[in-house]
């Protein structure tokens, strides 16, 4: 099972940034507190099974002092099981990561690290108003493989309005030349009601280009392909065995609980999710109530669910898997999937269906299309 | 006779007309207060839902007053311009009007134009300014529009608020005391008109009359004397929150009647019953024929559901009987009907009922009005969609509709509002003060040009501070070209449209533009021309989809992005595809919807 805290801290606001965070710092001792208390109030989500996997996100999760990162493990501790190999990820910015930090992540149990480096230009990150710089990415990864964490991931974006092809390479090749066994890399989208989407609008930066986000894109497969890594999800890549698993945990339908203000939990019957506020959630919390809704998923639902994460994956989708929600949906699948493989964007291996290169510029509308409504 | 009193309530669209019968309805017990809820009287989902009347309601209550009992018939009637022969209908049927005006709009185009429907029937009018409760009432100044409007004194005025209850029942003892009570002789030859009917899957076609003369006993045999055919009025009774089956009923009464019809065309509304046996000698004066404004092509998003269209048109006719249609064909779309409205929210919500009631998803075509075409050779058309129009060289000349159009604004939107209008091919013909912050503007224009975007733009311009009414006046000759639209060089005849030629190169560009906003990329590019005849006047292109893709996809995005994606598939369940582009539902009506 995973666990997820959702850390809702930030030190400055990145312009193309729409999650659930504050650059605030004055309440997180009280949310610190909550966050301590929820997991209490939520102990039994899991039914008391052990946690394989703990993900620490946000936000920005390294901005947390020492004090509250280690209240919040002692809770974990001390209310779950935790078995002895589980992944427990955090997200970190580079501008956190000073020597004496690491460490203590490291002390504290954190086993990988997940680094938002973004892009190693200057101009890109100045674009999205990162709160580091280029020599900061690069000393943050030094001092993390120094530290000696070894699962390390590092977060890049490519198809940023100021950037070229050939930007996009050196990042790449950039990234590449640190002992790293995982890499997200995410199209930059431009979320509605973002500085980013006001300042295209405004015509202070250029529009992103689709053309060349796709090219990029191409060039990433490429990339990976060449170096031997393995793509096994739209936006993640590893070297051999090295997946995320709690992440990859979302893609496979297994359930989750999310803690803190936004997160959202899974029970395969059922998804919750906190609201978004941070003093309404505290408030709540300190009174001993979850703030959350709830989602009760029918069948329909969990189908369409599958076909949506299980295409983004390598392991794409089984027909074994799709005849349990009844024989209908096999029908209704294999039926919608003979126009994806003929326009290219499925193939067909024994029973399994997954993305080809092609179909993974549009696995949006391949797993709409396939969705039953 | 003398403790009956038949009245409707007419009013602006939204002035407040079926909030106000609710009060009338709690005040004297029609509805228990458990059963009572706003609006009460609009049964309608569709009613319910906007918050419009659609069609009248009548109901029966009853008053007491000075130790007497009075059995009042009240009308709801709908504002909406589209509906104004519901308004005349129930018109027919009554002594007296309430007539209301919203405190805070004032007298609106709807507010002239019904009230002078009740007036051509020697109604008598009672005045009542409504909603005084709102903190921008301004009771001073709508006291004087109305006294200036009826001539009548201002302490004929009453004051309600159909939120609060205020004025209710002093509208209550005048409407015993000022509208007449219905003349009449029960003893004379039966002679009663219908003015509404609706149609029941169970009873058939339940006929609401009103009796002018004489006396309607159950089991009596009548005559519709239009048609012609006899019945046994198997059922007659009052209209109360349900109905109420009577023994008899007779002069000054309105009720129902149930003959077993079914089918709704077997009576027409505005048609005189009599006794088979003893018919009166004359009929009442009945109504004209509802004609249709807006015509437009109505199709199956798959094409194998045509037959089941038809059945649901034909269901959807008997009870709404201003609906018409006729099977048409068109290249892009296949088999359909050609189906007449009385303006554009008709046709919204006749689109909407055959989603809801019939589960039938429909594209509905680029609409028009009806046109009379001369050919060469002497005859006469009627066009009813552009495909209609003869060739340019058989062609001698075509005739448009023309309406005359009230429009009621602030002095200060008068500049706008005419522009608008010369636009539109418009010509002022007149300009009213109705005091100094009210004028009156009436326009002759054509017909084709309001039917679109004519009141959004009307409303936008003038900030809300503008209503608007229209009737039909004639025909006029018009230099009219068919304009077409090819998608990837094929011609869509569904998007043609008949357009005024000196407005062609200007309308052809923004049909180009608008069409690529509403039609979704596809992994190919699409070219949108217009042209007329060989001749290409606009184009656009839209530019082939590279990626469709959702970067991140975490725990929280899940959800989320599954609704989303749904969302899109049912959006492309509505698509039709015309060649290889996929049409959306909505983009024939929206095609003509420009916002600035
Ligand atoms: N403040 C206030 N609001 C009112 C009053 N009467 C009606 N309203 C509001 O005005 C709106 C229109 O009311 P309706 O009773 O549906 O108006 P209508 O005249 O029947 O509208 P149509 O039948 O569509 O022409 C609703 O939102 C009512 O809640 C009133 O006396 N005071
Ligand atoms: S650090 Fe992460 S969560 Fe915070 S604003 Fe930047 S992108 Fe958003
Ligand atoms: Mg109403």
């Amino acid at each position: 099972m995973g666990l997820y805290i959702h850390i809702p801290f930030c030190k400055q606001a990145c312009h193309y940034c729409n999650f659930h965070f504050t650059t605030s710092d004055r309440y997180q001792e009280q949310m610190v507190g909550a966050i301590v208390k929820e997991l209490y109030l939520q102990k039994d989500y899991l039914e008391g099974r052990s946690l394989e996997s703990i993900y620490f996100g946000g936000g920005t999760p390294s901005v947390l002092s020492e004090k509250y990162l280690a209240d919040i493990m002692e809770a974990i501790y001390q209310w779950f099981t935790v078995e002895k190999d589980a992944e427990i990820t955090l997200e970190a910015n580079p501008d956190d990561l000073t020597e004496e930090k690491l460490r203590f992540l490291k002390d504290t149990g954190i086993n990988r690290l997940s680094i938002g480096v973004q892009s190693f230009r200057a101009e890109d990150l100045s674009l999205m108003n990162r709160a580091h710089t280029r020599e900061e990415a690069i000393l943050s990864l030094d001092r993390a493989f120094e530290v000696g964490f070894q699962d390390i991931s590092l977060d890049l974006i490519y198809g940023i309005p100021t950037s070229t092809d050939a930007h996009w390479l050196e990042n790449m090749e950039m990234a590449l030349r640190f002992p790293i066994h995982h890499l997200s890399a995410y199209a930059l989208t431009i979320e509605p009601k973002t500085a980013l989407a006001h300042f295209i609008r405004q015509g202070k930066y250029p529009p992103v280009d689709e053309a060349m986000a796709t090219r990029q894109f191409e060039m990433l497969m490429d990339f990976a392909q060449a170096k031997g890594w393995e793509h096994y999800e739209i936006s993640n890549f590893a070297l051999a065995g090295k997946i995320a698993r709690h992440n990859t945990a979302y893609w496979q339908g297994k359930a989750y609980l999310g803690i803190g203000p936004s997160a959202h939990s899974f029970n395969i019957q059922s998804r919750q999710w906190n609201i978004a506020n941070n003093q309404t959630y505290m408030k709540e919390i300190e009174k001993g109530c979850v703030p959350a809704e709830k989602e009760f998923l029918d069948v329909v639902t969990r189908y369409n669910e599958y076909v949506m994460t299980g295409l983004r994956t390598k392991w794409g989708c089984s027909l074994g898997h799709i005849r349990a929600y009844g024989a209908g949906f096999e029908t209704f699948f294999r039926k919608e999937m003979r126009a994806k493989i003929q326009e290219g964007l499925v193939v067909e291996n024994g029973t399994t269906y997954t993305l080809t290169q092609k179909g993974k510029h549009f696995a949006d509308k391949v797993a709409s299309d396939l969705m039953m409504v | 006779m003398e403790n009956i009193r038949n009245f409707c309530i007419i009013a602006h669209i939204d002035h407040g007309k079926s909030t106000l019968a609710d009060r009338m309805l709690e005040t004297t017990s029609t509805i228990g207060a458990r059963d009572m809820q706003d609006q009460a009287l609009d049964n309608m989902d569709l009613e319910r839902e906007r918050g419009i009347t659609i069609k009248s309601h009548a109901i029966q209550m009853t008053h007491q007053k000075d130790g007497q009992t009075y059995v009042f018939n009240l009308i709801d009637t709908p504002g909406h311009v589209d509906f104004s022969y519901e308004v005349s209908r129930s018109i027919g049927a009554c002594e007296g009007a309430l007539l209301l005006v919203d405190a805070a709009q004032g007298i609106q185009a709807q507010t002239i134009s019904n009230l002078y429907l009740a007036i051509e029937q020697d109604l008598e009018i009672i005045p009542i300014i409504n909603k005084v409760d709102m903190p921008s009432a301004q009771v001073e100044d709508v006291t004087d529009q109305i006294v200036d409007l009826l001539g009548c004194d201002p302490s004929d005025i009453l004051l309600a608020s159909g939120k609060t209850g205020l004025g209710v029942p002093e509208i209550l003892d005048a409407v015993v005391d000022r509208i007449p009570e219905p003349e009449g002789d029960p003893n004379e030859p039966l002679q009663a008109m219908i003015f509404d009917s609706v149609f029941n899957p169970y009873r058939g076609v339940i006929a609401y009359v009103r009796i002018f003369n004489g006396t309607l006993k159950k089991g009596d045999r009548v005559r519709f004397v239009n048609t012609g055919k006899d019945y046994v009025a198997e059922e007659i009774g009052f209209l109360k929150m349900d109905l109420v089956p009577q023994s008899m009923i007779s002069a000054g009464d309105v009720g129902y009647v149930i003959t077993g019809v079914k089918e709704s065309k077997e009576i027409k509304v505005g048609d005189t019953i009599t006794l088979s046996e003893n018919p009166c000698s004359e009929v009442v004066k009945g109504f004209e024929d509802v004609k249709p404004m807006v015509f437009a092509g109505i199709y199956p998003i798959e094409n194998e559901h045509f037959e089941d269209l038809r059945d649901s048109l034909e269901k959807l006719q008997l009870n709404d009987a201003s609906l018409t249609f006729e099977p048409e064909t068109s290249m892009a779309l296949g088999f359909g009907f050609r189906c007449g409205f009385l303006g554009m929210l008709h046709l919204e919500i006749i689109q909407e009922r055959l989603s809801r009631e019939f589960d039938q998803e429909v594209i509905t075509t680029v609409p028009n009005v009806s046109y009379f075409a001369y050919t060469t050779n002497g005859d006469k058309i009627d066009v009813h969609t552009p495909n209609d129009l003869p060739e340019p060289t058989k062609l001698d000349k075509v005739e448009e509709p023309y309406i005359r159009a009230a429009i009621i604004t602030k002095p200060e939107y008068i500049g706008k509002i005419l522009n608008l209008c010369i636009e539109k091919r418009g010509v002022m013909k007149n300009q009213n003060y109705l005091s100094t912050s009210r004028v009156e503007l009436l326009f002759e224009m054509p017909l084709g040009e309001i039917v679109f975007d004519f009141y959004d733009r009307l409303k936008s311009i003038s900030r809300g501070y503008a209503s608007f009414d229209y009737h039909m006046i004639d025909f006029r000759a018009s230099d009219l070209v068919k304009m077409d639209i090819l998608l990837n060089s094929e011609p869509v005849d569904a998007l043609s449209a008949l357009v005024h030629r000196s407005k062609a190169d200007y309308l052809g560009r923004k049909i180009c533009k608008r069409l690529k906003e509403l039609l979704p990329r596809k992994q190919f590019a699409i070219a949108i021309q217009a042209s007329i005849g060989a001749k290409i006047i606009a184009r656009e292109t839209i530019s082939a989809l590279r990626k469709d893709v959702t970067a991140k996809c975490y725990g929280g995005d899940i959800s989320r992005k599954r609704k989303l994606l749904e969302k899109q598939k049912k959006g492309k369940k509505k698509m039709r595809q015309i060649g290889n582009v996929d049409v959306p539902q909505k983009t024939f009506l929206q095609v003509l919807k420009f916002d600035d």
